[in-house]
């Protein structure tokens, strides 16, 4: 029999709403469907099941706040009767945080024979019960309507609901975002010793292969010089297991897979990692297709679980934004971050002549209890090899 | 200085025919007898039967009599002895009252002033009692306008008679015997401005004529209960006066119509349908309407207050739209 427990979804996530059961009891799960929705300080994520089976049991409820590890449900074979009932269980450990408390039914008015019949209530639209003035309000005031308990006719949310919201921050999901990055990077920069390295890479081998390959395939394929790096960057880290791992309890902790965080801004601000899976063993059109599909939601704030929870190390990518090298800060508990630079034109040595090449700033931050300079250089150098043969990659 | 609505009334009508020997007035039972609520008592021996006319009992001939005499120069007062009745006349009104400028090309203006009561409330039965002003605000051509005060009664009928086009005055009928406060100018306010009888902050409560009163006494009671409630005195039926309206619901974010129509295809969801059109994305809750039950207006009394709009109804609309967030009470 299996546990299907929240999940930890971010380095910080202490607690998470489970907001929609996508299963219901008696459904058949397997392994990697979507089976709930939990809302978190970064957002709506879809949570996926680890194991095939029968939803047996719904312990938590939709609207239910509980910590990270707390049991939602239980997975069964489908063979054995329904277990009975339990109180959610969190881990002796986990902070507690108490349900909401359902909102008291109102008393209805009284009625008048003058008055005009009170309607039935409309089935919610998206889900959320408020008021035009509401939603307009809570747009400008940049305020997530879900979670807020609506205090208005027939339990909508009115415009005092979103400015108590707003006034407690609670409902505000960019300010939650930023504090759930505050928290990771502060983190990050408390615990863990950083080291810099940064290195130039001639891109002009991988430049002229990926215009051609650009021009012998149609828009759809397509590659993007991100793919290239997100490549290299995996084969090199084959070689330099200590910069794809873990630091937990004072030990080293290699993963076993390369599942790359790749940073994706989000247009209303704030940022996600979203983890491209398994980057080393991919081809570059298919690492094309994910990384468009994974940016997408993240976008569009449909990413799953594993999405967000499987980077074993993180790039950050600032493309078009204009600078030349960045320096980031670890993802904790990783041991090592990679950026990339803009990718510019710049003057260049070659065979004695100084002629413009296509160069890009690939930079290494590592934790040096995981890693020391010597090997973050070999690794710099590595990706820097790898991508004077791009048609290896 | 304080005076009935019916003395309000008597006091515009005797000016009006003291100032311009173009205005008359005629209806049924007007002269001799005074007047079915009074309004002309006295009127006959000051100003001979000449200017005061009693006429025959055919609404469809004296109020298109009056059509005629307007579009003759002169400046005619016709009263109706009640909405119900002005029925008979609805073709004289439709077809030419309200059409006779469009149709002549501008060459020809119907001045004419129609006053009549309207409402229930007196156990006069289902052919005296009915609201019916919102079928005659339907109409373009004419005017509409529904005095709530023993002032309105006193001013709107000069600015009535300045009016080029027609324009129907409706007096409710139980607001004949009400006092009120008059003062000697008409005031800031057009013939066609509506009014906020009641400033609040927490619903618009849109109401005319009869309906006023009744929802300031709401307003009273909803205000033991911290619940501040604008009263808005619409005055003009037709044109209606959006910008005040909306101005308003802007502010308080609910609103409740009072209407004693009835609710189907009424002027309280001409107005609905409007603040929806107009303030949408200033709404907290949906706008609410108080009218009377879709019934024949009973004679019996509890009967016939049970199918008209009252205090405590429109109380219970109120906190409809405030549930529970004010009504509860807990609201600091």
């Amino acid at each position: 029999m299996g546990e299907f427990r929240m999940p930890t979804l971010g380095a910080d996530m202490v607690a998470g709403t489970l907001t929609e059961w996508y299963k219901h009891p008696g459904d058949v799960v397997n392994r990697g469907d979507i089976i709930a929705a939990v809302d978190t300080d970064k957002g709506s994520i879809d949570v996926e099941v680890f194991e095939d089976g029968v939803l047996e049991r719904v312990v938590v409820e939709e609207g239910q706040k509980v910590p990270v590890g707390t049991l939602l449900a239980v997975i069964g074979s489908g063979a054995g009767a329904p277990a009975p009932a339990a109180a959610p269980s969190p881990p002796a450990a986990a902070a507690q945080v108490p349900p909401p408390t359902p909102p008291s039914a109102a008393a209805p008015a009284a009625p008048s024979p003058s008055a005009a019949p009170t309607a039935a209530p409309l089935p919610p639209a998206h889900g959320v019960r408020a008021s035009p003035l509401a939603r307009r309000l809570a747009a400008d005031l940049r305020v997530d309507l879900t979670g807020i308990t609506g205090s208005g006719p027939g339990g909508a949310i009115v415009k005092e609901d979103v400015e108590a919201a707003a006034a407690r921050g609670g409902g505000d999901r960019s300010a939650r975002m930023r504090r759930a990055i505050a928290a990771a990077m502060a983190k990050s920069n408390r615990e863990i010793p950083h080291f810099y390295l940064a290195t130039t890479i001639d891109l002009g081998a991988a430049s002229a292969w990926l215009a051609q390959w650009n021009a012998a395939h149609p828009p759809a394929e397509r590659l993007l010089p991100a793919v290239l790096l997100l490549k290299a960057t995996a084969l090199a880290l084959l070689e330099f297991p200590e910069l794809n791992a873990r630091w937990e309890q004072e030990s080293l902790q290699p993963a076993a897979e390369v599942h790359i965080g790749m940073v994706t801004s989000l247009r209303g601000g704030g940022l996600v990692i979203p983890a491209v899976h398994q980057v080393n063993r991919r081809t570059l059109p298919e690492l094309m297709r994910e990384v468009r599909e994974l940016v997408q939601r993240a976008r569009s704030g449909t990413l799953r679980s594993s999405d967000l929870t499987d980077g074993t190390v993180t790039v950050t990518s600032l493309g078009d934004r204009g600078a030349d090298a960045v320096f980031g800060v670890i993802y904790p508990p990783q041991t090592a971050l990679i950026g990339f630079g803009t990718p510019a034109e710049r003057p260049w040595v070659v065979a004695g002549q100084v002629v413009p090449r296509q160069v890009v700033t690939a930079s290494l931050a590592a934790d040096h209890r995981a890693s020391d300079g010597h090997r973050g250089g070999m690794f710099l150098a590595t990706i820097a090899r790898l991508l004077q043969q791009p048609e290896g990659l | 200085m304080r005076m009935t609505y019916r003395e309000a009334l008597r006091t515009a009508l005797t000016e009006a025919l003291s100032a311009d020997p173009r205005v008359f007035l005629m209806g049924e039972d007007v002269g001799r007898y005074g007047g079915a609520y009074a309004a002309s008592k006295g009127l006959l021996e000051q100003f001979g039967p000449d200017r005061v006319r009693d006429t025959p009992l055919s609404e469809s001939a004296f109020v298109g009599a009056g059509i005629g005499a307007a579009l003759g120069g002169m400046r005619p007062i016709v009263e109706v002895m009640t909405v119900n009745f002005s029925l008979l006349a609805l073709d004289q009104v439709v077809n030419s009252a309200a059409t006779l400028r469009h149709m002549s090309g501008g060459q020809l203006s119907v001045p004419l002033v129609v006053r009549m009561a309207t409402g229930g409330g007196r156990q006069v039965a289902a052919q005296h009692s009915h609201s019916l002003e919102g079928w005659y605000a339907h109409v373009p051509g004419i005017r509409v306008v529904a005095p709530a005060t023993a002032h309105d009664a006193r001013w709107m009928l000069p600015a009535a008679l300045r009016e080029p086009d027609p324009v129907f005055i409706f007096e409710h009928a139980m607001l004949y015997p009400e006092e009120g406060e008059v003062g000697e100018e008409p005031g800031p306010l057009p013939l066609f401005a509506a009014a906020i009888r009641r400033p609040g902050r927490d619903v618009t409560v849109i109401a005319h004529g009869g309906s006023v009163g009744k929802a300031l006494a709401a307003a009273e009671q909803l205000a033991t209960e911290g619940i501040e409630a604008e009263v808005l005195d619409l005055r003009s039926l037709r044109p209606l006066d959006d910008a005040t309206i909306l101005e308003s619901v802007r502010r308080c974010h609910r609103a409740v119509v009072v209407d004693e129509g009835w609710r189907s295809g009424s002027l309280s969801a001409e107005i609905a349908s409007r603040i929806s059109e107009g303030a949408f994305f200033e709404l907290d809750a949906p706008v609410a309407r108080v009218c009377s039950a879709e019934v024949p207006i009973p004679y019996p009394k509890h009967l016939e207050d049970t199918a008209l709009p009252q205090p405590d109804g429109i109380c219970a609309a109120v906190r409809g739209v405030l549930q529970p967030a004010q009504a509860a009470g807990a609201k600091a």
